[in-house]
């Protein structure tokens, strides 16, 4: 989540769900928290029987707005349009947390004076080059000013990128589609070393009043997000936008937070990462980060998605945060890698620490000093394999096989029809589920595909195991690590996905074990023993059944790493770290992802393990959150410059002068023995340079960053661009759409230009409670099926009766990848826009369905496309134009391909008589 | 009276069943719930959470356009459901417009209905004060489903016997809160002693007075002219009957000894009516 890294240093959730309930106002946005989240909804249900005011925008009406105190419906992908102009209101009207957004953020912070803004250039910052479609940020002089000593240097190297060593001309420009950099740390592209574009100390201006001050070119970029500009683009009134930006600054200052609350809905954009940027940018100028009932929630979908990207699933990123390396000169070596990733100042000082002890965790005494701890064993990208270009390469053949855990791309993935023309493509595909989903049975049940005949694919079909018959750790949307134990082994064949991984590894290691090829050295060096020491026992006291399951709790003991030197004499190995601060550069610990350092500091203590109840509200002792269990980040923010609480009301760290430390109800986010007065000296290097009230300790400068001059790939301050499909022109400026976003334009995945008259209706894709992602755990299910069975699609009467669409009847939905069929559900909830005079349409496609399951229906992820926003490869699936018409379409599903069975399970209890068996079994007694 | 059916009971499930007095064993509190509709997210977690612990089948897949139900209404195999009641107008004015959910039950009613016209005494009021059908007593004769006023009980194709939610009379033996109860994300369904739970919903009720949601009210905490209070009650937003439960629920019994004596006389009419044609019959 880069939008929120380049804003506040770290990409996640800045707070935690139980937090909310200490809201004055939320405002949900861009999720449908109610039915996508409704368990964690009970805490802004709290906060609301407080007295907090609830705030949903949103195209659809749905069951989160039926809840709110206020609903608007905008129209989908104009999202940054409407927080631009709150932004724009706060602004104009003065109503932003002046001591705050003084010393905690870069307002102050004068800009290279070459910056030009999307003012002067038509939509477009400087720096940026039409031929590959991304900017420069060096080029563009995004960067804060030098101190005037620093000048010469500067000039000298400009123009040349960075400091025009041999090395920096060695690397290739062309390295469009890499990804992910910076994620944490913030910074320009990597031909220059990440610290050159910021100072620990930038010159400044506390007035405010320099032209080329962050807050004033702030002032300049949102000044045509008028409240009628604004109401025009979104098709709302300027009164509804007025109404909740006057309810959010009512609610923030000393006294009061506000919450901002989002989820896919924010994030399926091709600006995404800029209407997250938004968000922060307003909650920095409301002063509501780092605060109790503050922050924003970024609501996750799945179980354990951030816990995938902490410790890294992702093609471009190591755990924690640190980028993977890429075939390039600048990351050949450690201190290169270093370098160009590293930050001088801040946290990520320490970078070299965490990626030594990383090595040292995966390459164990392989890796040494004397051989660059093997820094040159790590795989190296050479190109984007994010899912999208990926897959998209696997539909022409060049992806021979892949393995699918607990995905389902051929049902859920954007465009579908396209991900299962890869999965069609390939030599051989291992899927492991608890179903037979659409990814498993694409080559005999799609009815859009060729014959079972004319596929080559040789699927294997693994079962596993469910999170009950498994050990292991969620970290859900709050970073808090929740350990599961397993109650009951899996039934027959079924394992977990770790059992499998890791006798994979075992096997793959075995059979390269005598090879003496140094291609195979990093297989051969892997540690790789997590074995149990002990009988497997299950909590019932017998044996598991299941031989070679891995002990989940050693790999946790890795994650958590190790001091090498020393030994622990209760288990006579190698001492648990008890947190990252214990890390080293120089080999002497060990450390599989540095965030999640302190989950595990002694043996028999894994606080993932931990829930106790105690008096303290935040519940420290329920899990454990990362970073060091701090459940709001950036809390140093919590205190005022001088380090008291800002309000009585909203007191949570404070300095406490007698003890001379930070205090409070949670760990302080914050060096604990930096009094607030301190101030570095200029040559300061790494946290030394962080003032003491500076909260945003990861930023190089400490400051949270309305203007980022570095961390996104499409520009310093967020724009409203209309989303790739869009049925109407941009009206704020003359460039239509994101001038960086990424296109897979082929047969498959065919894009309809802005504006077309052909597709005149804004789509996009939504979620219910009674469904989970595209099926594979619900629509194997009757009790869940019975509830939605059908596949439908939310129109409103009044396209309804243009389009002659029954309620209840048939409809179908055409857009450039395909059309798809579904009932029609006619609803007032869904309402035509006005945006520029002109009546627009919307409907809601909910992404459920498929042709697996014992519910059949259309994949509305086959209207979708591939599309990608810059700085994630995320598609676009929340806005995309389409045309409907009544009746059916033709190659639908209609056949489920598992039987109806009226009881979804129907086991006797075990040891139970039978008078005191559930009721519903409904036997015939007779 | 109560004795001779006791004693048979006693012979079917001794420890099972206590047969009690309506108002429970007198050594606990009744139990019940209070449904608060107005912290109801429509999510249907009772719904499943209900089908999952009882076991109950699903009820087929029917797509019934109206609004996200589909399971539509309480029966012997759906003892929880959740309505959804869209009230958007024309223009979506947000004063006018809005979209209601409340989950449904089982009463409990102080004086059920149902139980007064089982014919077998298969229903009776348990030691947690709940109106509990025992499935193996049941004759399957359906006079309950036509008695109660709310539609709740449904009889089985398969077994024959009525059904209906029990108030998870097996989780309260095992001093466990309901299913739904505890599945509930938002608190909408609150378990607990009747008595507690009435004063909690009178409060709440001020509250959101208070806060200007004046029209809140409670729908069965109190005993109208015509009808006892219900150990499961809610607090509602609109007229009883936009969430499908009658304005004033009505018990058959009130009615029965002038439905009777109408009977009674209808028949003596009828008797003297067919005299008189005989006689004049005869006399042709």
């Amino acid at each position: 989540m880069p939008g929120l890294g380049a804003s506040f240093g770290r990409g996640a959730a800045t707070t935690y769900q139980q937090d909310l309930a200490n809201s004055d106002c939320i405002l949900i946005m861009g999720s449908n928290m109610a039915e996508a989240h409704p368990v964690g909804f009970r805490w802004p249900m709290k906060a609301k029987e407080k007295g907090a005011k609830l705030i949903h925008v949103d195209p659809r009406f749905t069951r989160t707005s039926a809840l709110a105190d206020l609903y608007v419906g905008i129209r989908a992908g104009s999202d940054i349009a409407f927080l631009g102009g709150i932004i724009n209101y706060v602004l104009t009207h003065e109503r932003w947390f002046k001591e705050y957004v003084l010393h905690y953020t870069n307002a102050a912070v004068l800009i290279d004076e070459g910056f030009q803004d999307t003012e002067d250039l038509g939509g477009l910052f400087s720096g940026y080059d039409p031929k590959t479609r991304e900017y420069d940020a060096a080029q563009g002089h995004w960067n804060y000013q030098r101190p005037p000593d620093q000048e010469t240097q500067q000039d000298s190297s400009e123009g040349e990128q960075g400091q025009g060593t041999g090395k920096q001309q060695k690397s290739r420009r062309g390295r469009k589609g890499v990804h992910g950099y910076g994620l944490m740390g913030g910074a320009t592209a990597h031909l220059q070393p990440k610290s050159a574009s910021t100072e620990a100390q930038p010159p400044e201006d506390p007035t405010l009043q320099a032209p080329n001050c962050v807050f004033q070119i702030l002032r300049r970029h949102y000044a045509r997000y008028t409240p009628e500009k604004v109401a025009a683009i979104c098709g709302c009134t300027p009164e509804q936008l007025v109404e909740v930006a006057e309810l959010l600054c009512a609610n923030s200052g000393p006294e009061r937070t506000s919450a901002i609350c989002y989820a896919v809905g924010w994030t399926q954009h091709t600006t995404g990462v800029e209407i997250i940027r938004t968000a922060g940018i307003l909650q920095l100028l409301l002063g509501n980060m780092g605060r109790p009932g503050g922050g924003i929630m970024a609501l996750r979908g799945h179980a354990s998605i951030q816990g995938s990207t902490d410790i890294s699933t992702l093609y471009d990123l190591l755990p924690g945060y640190l980028p993977q390396p890429i075939a390039d000169p600048n990351h050949e070596k450690l201190d290169d890698y270093v370098q160009y990733e590293g930050l001088s100042t801040g946290y990520w000082a320490n970078f070299r620490k965490f990626i030594v002890s990383l090595l040292k965790a995966w390459y164990g005494e392989a890796a040494t000093p004397e051989n660059d701890f093997h820094f040159d064993w790590l795989p190296r990208i050479d190109g984007d394999y994010s899912q999208l270009p990926y897959f998209q390469q696997m539909a022409q053949g060049q992806v021979k096989g892949y393995f699918l855990f607990g995905q389902n791309p051929g049902g859920g993935g954007p465009n579908a029809r396209l991900h299962r023309a890869g999965l069609r493509n390939l030599d051989w595909l291992v899927v492991l589920d608890w179903f037979e989903t659409e990814s498993a049975v694409f080559w005999k049940s799609d009815p859009t595909g060729p014959q079972p005949s004319q596929i080559k694919t040789e699927v294997f079909f693994l079962p596993a195991a469910g999170a009950p018959e498994k050990d292991g750790s969620f970290t859900n949307t709050q970073r808090v690590l929740q350990w599961h134990d397993q109650a009951v082994d899996p039934p027959g064949d079924c394992r977990s996905d770790a059992w499998f991984v890791y006798n994979l590894g075992k096997r793959l290691k075995r059979l390269y074990a005598d090879s003496t090829d140094p291609k195979d050295a990093p297989l051969q060096n892997l540690t790789w023993d997590y074995d149990y020491d002990h009988p497997h026992l299950l909590p019932d006291g017998s044996l598991s059944r299941i031989e070679g399951e891995p002990d989940m709790e050693k790999i946790l003991q890795e994650i958590n790493g190790f001091n090498l030197q020393e030994t622990d004499p209760r288990t006579g190995k190698p001492r648990l770290l008890s947190g990252f601060s214990e890390c080293k550069d120089d080999g002497s610990t060990a450390c599989g992802c540095w965030i999640y350092s302190g989950v595990f500091p002694e043996p028999s203590r894994n606080r993932a393990r931990d829930r106790k109840i105690t008096q303290n509200p935040v519940q420290p002792e329920w899990g454990y959150a990362w970073p060091h269990n701090r459940r709001i980040m950036y809390n140093r923010a919590s205190a005022d410059p001088q380090g008291r609480p800002w309000s009585e009301r909203k007191k949570y760290i404070w300095w406490d002068e007698e003890k001379r430390q930070w205090t409070g109800y949670d760990t302080p986010d914050f060096e604990p023995d930096k009094p607030p007065d301190y101030r570095p000296a200029p040559d300061a290097k790494g946290m030394a340079a962080i003032a003491g009230d500076k909260p945003f300790i990861m930023k190089p400068d400490g400051r949270g960053w309305l203007f980022a001059p570095g961390g996104t790939k499409d520009g310093p301050l967020p724009v409203h661009y209309e989303p790739v499909e869009s049925p109407v022109p941009n009206t704020l400026y003359p460039q239509q759409d994101n001038p960086t976003a990424r296109y897979f334009e082929g047969p498959l995945n065919a894009l309809a230009h802005t504006p077309e008259s052909e597709y005149p209706i804004i789509a996009t894709t939504f979620r219910l409670t009674e469904h989970y992602l595209s099926g594979p755990m619900s629509r194997f299910n009757s009790w869940l099926n019975e509830l939605q069975p059908e596949m439908f699609i939310e129109i409103s009467p009044e396209l309804a009766a243009e389009k002659g669409i029954e309620h209840g009847g048939w409809m179908t939905v055409i857009s450039p990848r395909g059309e798809i069929e579904a009932r029609a559900m006619v609803t007032r909830r869904l309402q035509p826009l006005v945006v520029e005079g002109r009546t627009i349409h919307q409907i809601g496609v909910p992404f459920h369905w498929g042709f697996a399951g014992e519910t059949a229906g259309s994949i509305g992820n086959d209207l979708t496309s591939l599309v990608a926003d810059p700085n994630v490869s995320m598609h676009e699936a929340k806005a995309f134009a389409c045309q409907v018409r009544a009746g059916r379409a033709p190659n639908q599903p209609t056949q489920p391909t598992k039987p109806y069975a009226p009881w979804p399970t129907r086991e006797p209890v075990p040891d139970t008589p039978p008078s005191a068996q559930p009721e519903g079994q409904l036997r015939r007694t007779t | 009276m109560l004795e001779p059916l006791r004693t048979a009971f006693r012979l079917v499930r001794p420890e099972e069943i206590a047969i009690v007095e309506r108002d429970g064993d007198g050594q606990r509190p009744t139990m019940g719930f209070f449904t608060d509709t107005t912290l109801c997210i429509g999510c249907k977690a009772c719904e499943v959470a209900c089908k999952q612990w009882n076991q109950l089948p699903s009820d087929g897949l029917r797509f019934t356009g109206h609004s996200y139900d589909n399971t539509r209404h309480l029966s012997e195999t759906t003892w929880r459901h959740v309505a959804f009641v869209e009230q958007i107008a024309p223009d979506r004015s947000r004063d006018r417009s809005r979209w209601l959910m409340m989950s449904d039950v089982c009463k409990h009613c102080q004086e059920a209905p149902c139980q007064e016209a089982c014919p077998t005494g298969a229903i009776l009021h348990n030691e947690f004060g709940d109106v509990y059908v025992q499935p193996d007593i049941c004759n399957g004769c359906g006079y309950c489903i036509v008695a109660c006023p709310f539609g709740v009980l449904g009889r089985s194709e398969i077994d024959g016997h009525a059904h209906k939610c029990t108030l998870c009379y097996d989780r309260q033996k095992g001093d466990m809160v309901p299913a739904c109860a505890k599945a509930c994300p938002t608190d909408s369904i609150q378990f607990g002693s009747v008595e507690e739970l009435r004063a909690k919903a009178r409060q709440r009720v001020e509250d959101l007075h208070a806060r200007g949601q004046t029209e809140a009210y409670l729908y069965g905490a109190d005993a109208t002219a015509e009808y006892s209070p219900l150990n499961a009650f809610f607090l509602l937003t609109d007229h009883p009957n936009a969430y499908n439960l009658p304005e004033a629920p009505k018990k058959p019994v009130k009615g029965m000894s002038a439905r009777y004596g109408f009977s009674l006389l209808a028949g003596v009419a009828l008797t003297a009516l067919s005299a008189v044609f005989f006689a004049q019959g005869g006399r042709r």
